[in-house]
């Protein structure tokens, strides 16, 4: 077989697919990474004055969807639909929960806006940014469950949903650094 | 035949874009809008309701280009081809017009684009050394002065990484053996990012531009007019375009080099694209949120910059050099990689040190990281900071040290010709030493409390971009000129390009460094007559406007040649790369019909009986 035949396999394209997610995400990593050094420049050993409990009630239901997501994956790949669609769904409806938890609800419970120094600036630009990418995330699962109703996946060809999940994945790597850096570590001020 | 074909102009995909643009902004405008009153605030007001709005029309233009279009089909869970079949109603140019995933036609995309921004930068660059050639303001206020140095800065550093995607998109998968990049949507859609991007950083103009530079330190670019915020926004989906490029770089030789195509085979110029990609993943990143984060201080009142609101403007300069010094490395490492290309092909003799090369540009791109603060000597920073930074600045000396030895060891006793593009690589040889050399006073902390923002740093800078960048760039253009146009370029006219252009740049660059020295500060635009630097000044704008003119001769030539330069064998430089095997034009689908093996060593020039690759024709 030519060298050109075996590029153009399925196989050999996953491969390439899965490397150039991973480095998308190593750069998206370093945004991320910009956000938290910022943070400890600015703010140091203090942190904002936030609701502990819906912190940890979104922390908690961001982390329980990254294991419906790989519930869904794993499925996918041995073929069994039902669950791989019960495992979307469930991801999907806990990404919006989460982001309702934290846009909708600890945004306006937060006793300081955007512009009261430098806590409001970045308790509200890490958040958003974070949530920018879970509202990404959850509109990808949403593309990938109606596919996935069509029956457009098979246990040997679904590369799309293991995008989904490793990006959901990431987004949730994510929160495990941001959920300490501005609910945890430091005295409270503001 | 072809010429006369009809051309249905809103059918091309530029002008489509450039429609949808006009229209998604404005509807991003009025969403905006309605969204304030919904919010009970004011409809208007100019800051949010344009960058809004002209968010929205970067996305609009590209649907309108149709570089989202398979991806939609994706969505939809439609299948789609890899090529896009030319619309056969249109002549044969309307492709570079129309969004393409043919990573030659990208390239060529990529380079046009680039000149037309140099060329613009370059004529900003005139309109302001006119004005500094005597003391006193004569035809710009101090406004447009500054407005326009940004400009210069900022288009020109579009300008070279447009240059860079030229360079790599062309010649990465023809030098490894591919067929094409590894995502050629992903291509695509990274060349359309920067059309749009480039309109909005060139309204800035028209919007009170900003008073900034192109490095938009707060709190000046916190409170610098709207055009400010069109050069973030601008320079943010630009930045975007680096970074994508650059992950198609890196997937791309990683995964489709030919059989037998080693990384320690690779032509060297593949490996600087690596290094520079690997930076421009990665660094870019922090630039992106440090525009961001002034944009959402003017918008949100935010206050990470601001001091009055718990902010420090320091931080804002450590994240924008953590990008903008590597960025230097971008542009240089492809345009080093092109001297260490070049300079075995005209000397007939063996890449001295291919394998320290290959390393000594992943070795800078490393270190680049390390050194951003060399930049902050003089900016408050913590000092505790500043000797480290001195000594990891130095240490960026060693592997450009190594590039040095090798490519005088690479000249040394070789069978020199010199056509116009060696012209070229030994100029920017020699220009990037001056540039090089004028770096370690500006690392060492005690002199660079002295020299920094003088004209010294100017000369310095552009006798690195020179050096790094403009010679090889015009050196890789003549010297692929015959196998992508099929013709020769002019060589009368190149040497009068080279020998205009060389001289007028030492004279400009040292005589900056000389005013430099003695006092003149950067990014002024009217300076004490009792300085007496007017005669000075006068010599520096004229030697601007030779290279001004040298440049012009270039572009002339290369639009005259495409259609009356003779008629160029496949292979005129006998350069053993694989590229150059291929018959001229370069079939569509690049090494499809025309498969090879690697079988020795990339640079064996003058080693009888040695073979780099071997053809089978199918
Ligand atoms: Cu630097």
């Amino acid at each position: 077989m030519s060298t050109a035949d075996i590029r153009s396999e399925y196989k050999y394209k996953l491969g390439t697919n899965r490397l150039g997610l991973w480095l998308f995400l190593v750069s998206d990593a370093f945004f991320f990474g910009g956000l938290l050094v910022s943070r400890f420049y600015l703010m140091g050993y203090t942190r904002p004055h936030l609701e502990q409990t819906l912190g940890l009630i979104v922390t908690a239901v961001l982390l329980v969807s990254s294991f419906f997501m790989n519930r869904a994956e794993t499925a996918m790949a041995h073929g069994d639909q039902k669950t791989f669609l019960q495992g979307t769904l469930i991801t999907l409806v806990l990404g919006v929960g989460f982001l309702i938890g934290v846009v909708g609800v600890e945004w306006q419970l937060a006793p300081f806006g955007p512009n009261d120094g430098a806590h409001g600036a970045l308790f509200y630009m890490m958040t958003g940014m974070h949530a920018f990418h879970v509202l990404t995330g959850v509109i990808f699962l949403a593309i990938v469950y109606r596919n996935g109703r069509k029956g457009l996946y098979t246990a040997e060809k679904h590369w799309a949903v293991e995008a989904c999940a490793t990006y959901w994945h990431f987004i949730d790597v994510v929160w495990i650094f941001f959920y300490p850096a501005l609910y945890l570590i430091g005295t409270v001020v503001g | 035949m072809d010429e006369n074909k009809k051309v249905k102009f809103l059918s091309l995909g530029l002008v489509r874009g450039i429609v949808f643009q006009v229209i998604g902004s404005l509807a991003g405008m009025g969403f905006v809008m309605l969204i304030r009153l919904l919010m009970g605030l004011p409809a208007w007001n100019a800051e949010p309701v344009w960058v809004g709005g002209t968010f929205v029309g970067v996305f609009t233009f590209l649907i309108g280009v149709g570089a989202f279009s398979d991806w939609f089909k994706w969505a939809k869970g439609e299948e789609t081809s890899d090529h896009i079949e030319a619309d056969p109603s249109q002549p044969k140019w309307a492709k570079y017009y129309n969004i393409s995933y043919d990573h030659k036609v990208i390239g060529i995309q990529y380079g046009v684009t680039s000149i037309i921004l140099l060329g613009m930068a370059g004529t900003f660059a005139m309109i302001f050394r006119t004005e500094l050639a005597a003391a006193k303001l004569q035809f710009l206020d101090l406004g447009l002065f500054n407005s326009l140095i940004g400009l210069h800065g900022i288009v020109m550093i579009a300008a070279i990484l447009l240059g860079i995607g030229a360079m790599s998109n062309y010649l990465v998968p023809l030098m490894i053996g591919a067929s094409d990049m590894a995502f050629p949507r992903l291509n695509a859609f990274a060349y359309w990012l920067n059309a749009p991007s480039a309109l909005l950083v060139v309204i800035s103009l028209f919007l009170g531009g900003f008073d900034t530079g192109w490095t938009a330190y707060p709190p000046l670019s916190a409170r610098a007019p709207l055009g400010m915020q069109m050069f973030f926004l601008g320079v943010y989906v630009i930045g975007l375009s680096s970074i994508l490029g650059s992950l198609n770089i890196i997937v791309t030789v990683i995964r489709m080099r030919a059989p037998g195509m080693n990384y320690f085979r690779m032509p060297i110029f593949v490996w600087a694209s690596v290094a520079t990609s690997i930076i421009s993943l990665t660094a870019t990143q922090l630039i992106a949120l440090s525009f961001q984060m002034v944009m959402f201080q003017r918008l949100f009142g935010m206050g990470f910059f601001d001091p009055a609101n718990g902010g420090n403007v320091v931080l804002f300069q450590h994240l924008f050099w953590f990008y903008s010094h590597p960025a230097v490395y971008v542009f240089i490492l492809p345009g080093l990689g092109m001297i260490s290309e070049l300079l075995p092909v005209f000397s007939r003799k063996p890449l001295f040190g291919y394998k320290w090369i290959a390393v000594s540009s992943m070795a800078i791109a490393l270190v680049g990281f390390f050194v951003w603060a060399h930049h902050m000597f003089t900016a408050g920073m913590e000092e505790y900071l500043r000797v480290p930074f001195m000594y990891s600045t130095m240490l960026v000396a060693v592997p450009t040290g190594v590039k040095f030895f090798s490519w005088v060891g690479t000249l040394w006793r070789g069978k020199i010709t010199f056509p116009t593009p060696m012209l070229f690589t030994l100029g920017a040889v020699s220009v990037f030493l001056l540039g090089g050399l004028t770096g370690p006073p500006n690392a060492t902390v005690a002199t660079d409390l002295h020299l920094h923002d003088t004209y010294w740093i100017v000369g310095h800078f552009h006798a690195t971009m020179f050096g790094g960048f403009m010679f090889p760039f015009f050196a890789a253009f003549y010297y692929w000129y015959p196998k992508i146009t099929g013709r020769m370029y002019s060589e009368k006219l190149g040497k009068l390009h080279f020998w205009l252009m060389f001289p007028a740049f030492y004279v400009q660059s040292l005589w900056q460094m000389y005013i430099g020295l003695l006092g003149m500060r950067r990014r002024i635009g009217d300076y004490d007559p009792a300085l007496n630097f007017d005669n000075s000044h006068l010599v520096i704008t004229i030697a601007g406007f030779t290279i001004f003119v040298s440049v012009l001769i270039f572009i002339y030539n290369l639009i005259k040649s495409a259609k009356q330069g003779e008629v160029a064998e496949s292979n005129p430089w006998n350069s053993r790369s694989p590229e150059w095997q291929l018959p001229t034009p370069i079939p569509e689908h690049n090494y499809t019909d025309h498969p090879f093996k690697v079988t020795g060593e990339p640079y064996d020039y003058g080693l009888e009986g040695s073979t780099y690759i071997t053809m089978s024709d199918k």
